[in-house]
């Protein structure tokens, strides 16, 4: 069987000029006639992305702003053409690029649906069809004639969710809908999302939320700079794409040239477990820390090391102590890794404290708020509650009836 | 499989007939927005397609009918005759500036969701279409009032001078959206177009105003000219005539087969502009 969709060397240019001028005057349209010089430069927002689609496959398509995800999506729903390149598609597209497109506030949640059922490419045939299915799903059965204004935003959002939901095309583009409603509807969109999945139907899926992509998606594309990283099944692409964020938000620290008290912290850096440097890891992943610590040789029988784990509010969030002394060397460097286990540290932006002190209370160096860290969700339980402050730590805890 | 498809870089030219067949509901779905929407929460509602011809007809009665009709020797009661022309004068200044700001109020849809973009300038262009039969009835109740003697196989021509009338608006307005997706100045033209047009076609008064032979033609060159033409051959004794008529249907394709080329060969990049 060939493949539902064969994206062909599909390239997309882009004129700054036009890009920071979202829209012209017919003055300056003239004016430009009697310049010699253009001024505008080409960008290339996509440049020769292929790949293929089978049928059947979730693919989650990933990377940083600008790396092209939402150029590529806008192609694939023929909303913009490529520069170059070539798309076969052998079934029919929805693509939802947004929920609850077309919506009318002055018309009703029923005219609503039809609507925006019919704009999504329904026939009004399928949306009377499912449109129990559709106000069920929604939860919105009581107010179904009231004007869409009167509707709170999360209903508002059920609704046009809902809408997409009950889409029967075989090839759906979803871009971040995901991240609408409150957790309770978030995780009934990615148990429909999974439904859809399973029927066999064919998903392209862009998130920043990467616990969902990885819920979701068995294969993954990793853009970057307008190209594909790397393409395969999702968790070698989200691992890959995890790894090069290395260095971003200096994940590395070094002292300073004019810090030489007698004890200090020379240089500190987080790994992963491979020992490459990185500053983002996944949920189910060790931090390691590496130390390098100068003046060894001062170092008296009770002076301590602590590093202190601190939230993005610089709230502390547990410190681990250890007793300088085991690590003694002939060196006045003394090397010292730190492994953090895994499945524990919540998703979310971190950074650490160190100090070195003895019990008497002096302080040898004390830095705060550096290596910073990213925990990113590879799908956890917790992933439905994304955006809910559940703390920082993830326990299982024995739960048991008495 | 029947759902194959291909996403290229911009090819041939062609009109999309097809396509416009297969999102065929659309049109309806767009026209039954906008006209639901268009009075909502208005107290008069469908009340205003008519209030607002019949509000040009009595002023334009009141302060110049009696001057018209005695310079033309019109032979029909001028608010008969005037409300005729402002009810086709509806059709194409509604339409055709519903339909050059339709790109650019529909912009959020339009970035977001592919279909013939074809359809909203044309969907704008049945809602005033509808305003039409709407305010139509009240023209019957004033024909009654003023016990005007109806031709009526001349009746077989209205529904040629409304497609007439559509055309032009779907050329010009489906010109005019496409402009306005890139240069917003068109949404500042647009309010003066429509009325500069109002007193350069023969809808408040009757053609033979000027004797020029010059404003003659051109006022025959105007496609709705023919349109109005055709409207005021249903009163009895009032000669339609033909080579107006003709040079404005002629006119009037003219017009929308050059809107619509523009518009398909713009229409790829507008999500890019909008």
């Amino acid at each position: 069987m060939k493949p539902i969709l064969e994206i062909q060397h599909i390239s997309k240019k882009f004129l700054i000029n036009h890009e920071q001028q979202p829209y012209l005057s017919l003055r300056d349209s003239l004016s430009k006639v009697f310049k010699v010089k253009n001024t505008t430069e080409d960008f290339w927002a996509l440049n020769d992305v292929s790949f293929i689609v089978e049928q059947g496959d979730t693919i989650g398509i990933i990377g940083k702003n600008g790396a092209g995800k939402s150029t590529l999506l806008k192609i694939l729903s023929k909303i913009t053409p490529p520069t170059s390149g070539k798309i076969i598609g052998r079934g029919r597209i929805a693509s939802l690029l947004e929920v609850g497109t077309g919506f009318h506030p002055e018309l009703s949640g029923r005219e609503n649906v039809l609507m925006n059922g019919s704009i999504l490419g329904m026939r009004k045939a399928e949306i009377l069809k499912n449109f129990d299915n559709i106000v069920d799903f929604a939860g919105v059965s009581k107010f179904i004639d009231t004007p869409l204004k009167h509707y709170s935003s999360g209903m508002q959002l059920r609704l046009a969710f809902a809408v997409a939901a009950f889409l029967e095309n075989e090839i759906l583009i979803i871009d971040e809908v995901l991240a609408v409603g409150d957790a309770d509807f978030q995780k009934k969109c990615m148990g429909k999302m999974e439904d859809v999945s399973r029927s066999g139907r064919t998903i392209l899926f862009v998130s920043h939320n990467l616990g969902a992509v990885t819920q979701l998606c068995k294969k993954g594309v990793y853009l970057q700079g307008g190209k594909i990283e790397k393409i395969g099944n999702a968790s070698d692409v989200l691992n890959s794409y995890l790894n090069s964020e290395d260095n971003e938000i200096g994940n590395r620290y070094i002292a300073k040239n004019e810090k030489k008290s007698e004890l200090f912290f020379q240089e500190i850096e987080t790994l992963n477990e491979n020992n490459i440097s990185a500053s983002s890891f996944g949920f189910d992943e060790n931090i390691v820390i590496k130390i390098t610590i100068n003046g060894s040789k001062f170092v008296e029988r009770d002076t301590k090391i602590s590093i202190t784990l601190l939230d993005k509010f610089q709230a502390r969030v547990f410190t681990s102590v250890k007793v300088f002394s085991v690590f003694l060397n002939n060196n006045s460097f003394s090397v010292i890794s730190i492994k953090i286990p895994k499945s524990i540290i919540a998703p979310n932006s971190y950074s650490f404290r160190y100090a070195i002190f003895n019990d008497s209370g002096k302080v040898y160096d004390l830095i705060e708020n550096i290596t910073k860290i990213k925990i990113i969700d590879t799908g956890t339980e917790m992933t439905k509650y994304e955006g809910v402050d559940y703390g920082s730590v993830i326990l299982n805890c024995n739960w048991q009836s008495v | 499989m029947s759902t194959y498809f291909e996403i290229k870089p911009k090819g041939k030219f062609s009109f999309g007939l097809g396509e416009l067949w297969e999102y065929r509901e659309l049109f309806y779905f767009f026209t039954w927005r906008d006209v639901k929407v268009k009075y909502k929460q208005t107290v008069l509602g469908f009340l205003w397609a008519i209030l607002q011809p019949l509000f040009m007809t009595v002023v334009f009665t009141l302060f110049l009918g009696e001057s018209i009709s005695q310079k033309t020797q019109l032979t029909i009661p001028y608010p008969v005759f005037a409300l005729s022309g402002m009810l086709l004068w509806g059709i194409f200044s509604g339409g055709m500036s519903n339909a050059a700001n339709s790109m650019v109020s529909n912009a959020n849809i339009i970035k977001k969701i592919y279909f013939p973009r074809l359809i909203i300038p044309i969907s704008a262009i049945l809602v005033s279409l509808i305003d039409f039969f709407i305010a139509s009835i009240v023209f019957l109740v004033v024909l009654f009032f003023y016990k005007v003697n109806i031709n009526y196989m001349s009746i077989l021509f209205l529904p040629l001078s409304v497609i007439i009338t559509c055309l032009s608006a779907m050329g010009i307005g489906t010109t005019l959206a496409a402009m306005n997706i890139k240069y917003r100045d068109v949404k500042y033209v647009i309010p003066f177009l429509v009325q500069g047009l109002l007193f350069l076609t023969p809808v408040l008064y009757p053609e033979n105003i000027s004797t020029y032979p010059v404003i003659k033609f051109i006022l025959k060159l105007n496609p709705l000219a023919g349109a109005l033409e055709l409207m005021r051959g249903i009163f009895n004794g009032y000669e339609i005539s033909f080579d107006t008529v003709l040079i404005s249907l002629a006119s009037s394709m003219i017009l929308f087969v050059v809107g619509i080329i523009y518009f398909r060969k713009t229409e790829s990049y507008f999500a890019d502009l909008a």
